[in-house]
């Protein structure tokens, strides 16, 4: 077990080495090889040790590896915890890294930089399952943080465009805010255990909730909540949650596997991984939930709508998976951590299919992704459309596909905790997850129908070089698109109310909603057949259905509706203002601050008094003694005479 | 009776007479040579003395190694002031302010 979680873990790292450093003289053929084998080999070794988890009942490994140091009865260590939880996201991580792998071979063929995008998504894979598998908060930090640089490296992957260097920098910066939280929270559980590891801190929790701490004078929070908040203000970063949403939409300025590998599938999750982890924590804690809830909701409906004024293809995906990051904040934010990583499980699949389809658009149209200069794809590009179809399906929760059970059940585990009051703000949540439901078909079928139907807006040129992408783009997203079908029902039953998380994730009896829900659980097939009867599907049909006339039927109404709602679709495109405020407050404040520091701090005090001020200072004096060097011989000689003649008397008269 | 104060005296006078030398002239540098001449002979004239009243004569050996440096001495600097004729066509002091800051 000890070796192969190692194998795992070594395997991506160990290609990304050879890739990465001797990318230039083993060649393109090497270099994607080496990378697919060590990621492929880790794919196989995570799929052997969840079969041993599920089936051979293989207990619960947590080891240290290696100390790196101790201080202050501090152990700053490397260790693995695989439960079922990591297993399950082990798979994820490696089967999603493994298909953006093969359709890279395809997507960058014409690429200077291939070996080094290989090398960039093999260290990515190494980063994101050190996090996952990781069983200190030290090692978490460290997967947290390498996962951000690379995603920094890769959103900047063409880093001769302006645009992708903004967007980099603004993904780093926005996550630093994010990281700072995170840091607070896991500072804050050091400084109550004394210890680095998750299981020092799940026991202490109960401890942990009878402090209080004192942010400002006159406040008294519960230090739960505060360790709580604080890491989940890291998971906000990381997630893309409200108001630290900003860096992904941007993101998209990398090329497109990563866009589905790192700001869909797998990065992007590691703060509900992070939420779900810490579940003994959260549980403590209501106010924090609620938190958790309110900003979750808030993200999951207000992002859809900004999915709907899109153009950019890919930027209407990133809204999207935005809202269903915001959707599996909420299954937190309700104690529903099972849910939520279910959601994220299918969520990994069906987004990574849609982004690898709109890649797969993007190369069909020459790399264009304007979607107003679309339409029409269909006949061109059957396989892309078909998986895409089910992408779409998938998203937008249609019942028989993935997507449907995990957000159904999200629907239900709100409506459960609305009813039984667990937590507050659940109305509110309750609101937005519904309507984010209407909201999420509009967007997506609108994309659907622009891009794939409708009249051809191509220019003629690229019309005439339309073609089905090459087979290392398709068959990726085939093999992506099976599980975005079935997944979900068959893991729903162990996964949710079976006792497949056991002990991994923990939920107070008092909050336990996913119970309720499987109180009423017969099967996949009965959840199918209730899921039609529901509103949601009521909703998702009428949005489907909005998106068709209005995109389809009469394209005109759009535009007229955009003038005669000019305030709110201003709102919308500007963003809710985010970047405006973020660019010309924050951004702004810290250069006036900065230039201020800089002017006064280091040109006037450091540089003008200290550096060239000691200089002048001694130039002054300088020139003042100079004027004692007449350069005549005589006045030396008086100057010698005198002084030992002074020297003489004082000796004479006081010695 | 010439005893030891006024020797001391005697060689005091010729010391002031060179410093006074050094301070006033404004002129002539072997006339600064002559001062600084005239003060070693001072101090000579100081060892002679005590060596002479105290009964040892090692100050007198003294005054010997004193006059073959200030001879030697002498002759530098009688070489040196040739040079600097030739450099300059002039040796008067005032001019000489080559060391000025």
């Amino acid at each position: 077990m000890h070796t192969l979680l190692l194998t795992i873990v070594l395997a991506p790292l160990l290609a990304s080495l050879i890739a990465g450093l001797f990318g230039t003289f083993i060649g393109r053929v090497i270099s994607h090889c080496v990378t697919i084998a060590g990621v492929g080999l880790s794919l196989a070794l995570s799929a052997l040790v969840l079969s041993r988890m599920m089936t051979a009942g293989e207990p619960t490994f947590e080891e240290t590896l290696y100390t790196w140091m101790v201080t202050d009865g501090i152990h700053f260590e490397v260790g693995f915890l695989v439960d079922h939880l990591t297993a399950l996201m082990m798979v994820v991580v490696t089967f999603v890294s493994l298909m953006v792998h093969i359709y890279t071979i395809g997507y960058m063929h014409e690429d200077e930089g291939y070996s080094r995008f290989f090398s960039y998504i093999s260290l990515f894979t190494f980063a994101m399952l050190m996090l996952v598998m990781s069983n200190n908060f030290l090692q978490l930090f460290f997967g947290w943080e390498a996962v951000g640089v690379v995603s920094y490296l890769l959103i900047g992957f063409w880093f001769t465009r302006p645009s992708a260097i903004f967007a980099n920098m603004k993904a780093f910066l926005v996550n630093r805010v994010g990281d700072f939280g995170f840091v607070l929270g896991i500072a804050s559980l050091v400084y109550y255990t004394g210890s680095l590891s998750y299981s020092d801190a799940f026991h202490a929790a109960p401890m942990i909730v009878t402090h209080t701490i004192t942010p400002w004078a006159g406040t008294s929070w519960n230090a739960m909540t505060f360790t709580c908040i604080c890491l989940f203000i890291g998971a906000m970063g990381k997630s893309a949650q409200v108001p630290l949403h900003v860096w992904l939409p941007d993101s998209m300025e990398g090329p497109t596997p990563i866009s589905a590998l790192i700001h869909a599938a797998t990065m992007v999750t590691a703060g509900i991984f992070m939420v779900a982890r810490m579940s003994p924590l959260f549980e403590l804690s209501p106010t924090a939930r609620t938190f958790v809830l309110v900003i979750g909701a808030t993200t999951a409906l207000f992002m859809g709508f900004l999915g709907i004024i899109a153009n950019d293809i890919k930027r209407v995906v990133a809204y999207s998976t935005l809202s269903q990051l915001g959707y599996m904040t909420v299954a937190l934010g309700v104690s529903a951590y099972s849910v939520a990583i279910f959601h994220l499980m299918t969520h990994a699949f069906f987004k990574a299919l849609l982004f690898l389809a709109a890649g797969s658009v993007i190369i069909g149209m020459h790399h264009e992704q304007d979607m107003r200069k679309m339409g029409g794809l269909r006949r061109y590009m059957p396989i892309t459309y078909w998986t895409s179809l089910i992408g779409a399906l998938a998203l937008i929760g249609f019942p028989g596909f993935a997507g449907f059970y995990s957000k159904d059940s999200i629907i239900e585990a709100v409506h459960a905790a609305l009813e039984k009051g667990t937590v507050a703000g659940a109305g509110y949540a309750y609101f937005c997850v519904v309507a984010g439901v209407f909201i999420t078909a509009f967007y997506t079928f609108r994309m659907i129908f622009m891009t794939f139907h409708g009249e051809e807006r191509m220019d003629h040129h690229t019309q005439e070089h339309l073609h089905e992408s090459p087979a290392v783009v398709w068959v990726p997203l085939v093999l992506l698109a099976i599980p975005s079908i079935f997944i979900g029902g068959l893991t729903m039953g162990p996964l949710l109310f079976g006792d497949y998380f056991g002990q991994a994730i923990h939920v107070n009896e008092a909050n336990n909603v996913v119970a309720e829900l499987g109180a009423e659980w017969k099967g996949p097939w009965a959840f199918i057949l209730a899921g039609f009867t529901s509103a949601p599907f009521y909703l998702a049909a009428s949005g489907v259905v909005t998106a068709w006339a209005l995109y389809l039927k009469w394209p005109a109404i759009p535009s007229a509706v955009a003038l005669r709602l000019a305030p709110i679709y201003r709102l919308l495109e500007n963003k809710y203002f985010f970047d405006w405020f973020n660019e010309n407050v924050i951004a702004l404040g810290s250069r006036v601050l900065g230039r201020g520091f800089w002017r006064v701090g280091d040109q006037f005090l450091i540089d003008g008094a200290l550096v060239n001020g000691s200089a002048r200072s001694v130039g002054v004096l300088g020139t003042l003694l100079r004027q004692i060097q007449s350069g005549l011989l005589y006045h030396y000689a008086f100057a010698m005479i005198i002084g030992l003649s002074a020297l003489l008397g004082y000796l004479l008269w006081h010695a | 009776m010439i005893g030891l104060p006024q020797v001391l005296l005697l060689a005091g006078i010729l010391f002031s007479i060179a410093v006074a030398g050094i301070f006033l002239n404004r002129k002539n540098v072997i006339v600064l040579l002559m001062c600084i001449e005239l003060m070693l002979l001072a101090v000579n004239f100081n060892f002679i003395a005590f060596s002479h009243f105290l009964g040892d004569l090692s100050g007198q050996i003294f005054v010997f190694f004193i006059l073959t440096v200030a001879a030697a001495e002498a002759a530098i600097g009688l070489a040196i002031l040739v040079v600097l004729f030739r450099e300059r066509k002039s040796i008067n002091v005032e001019e000489l302010d080559m060391m000025r800051g």
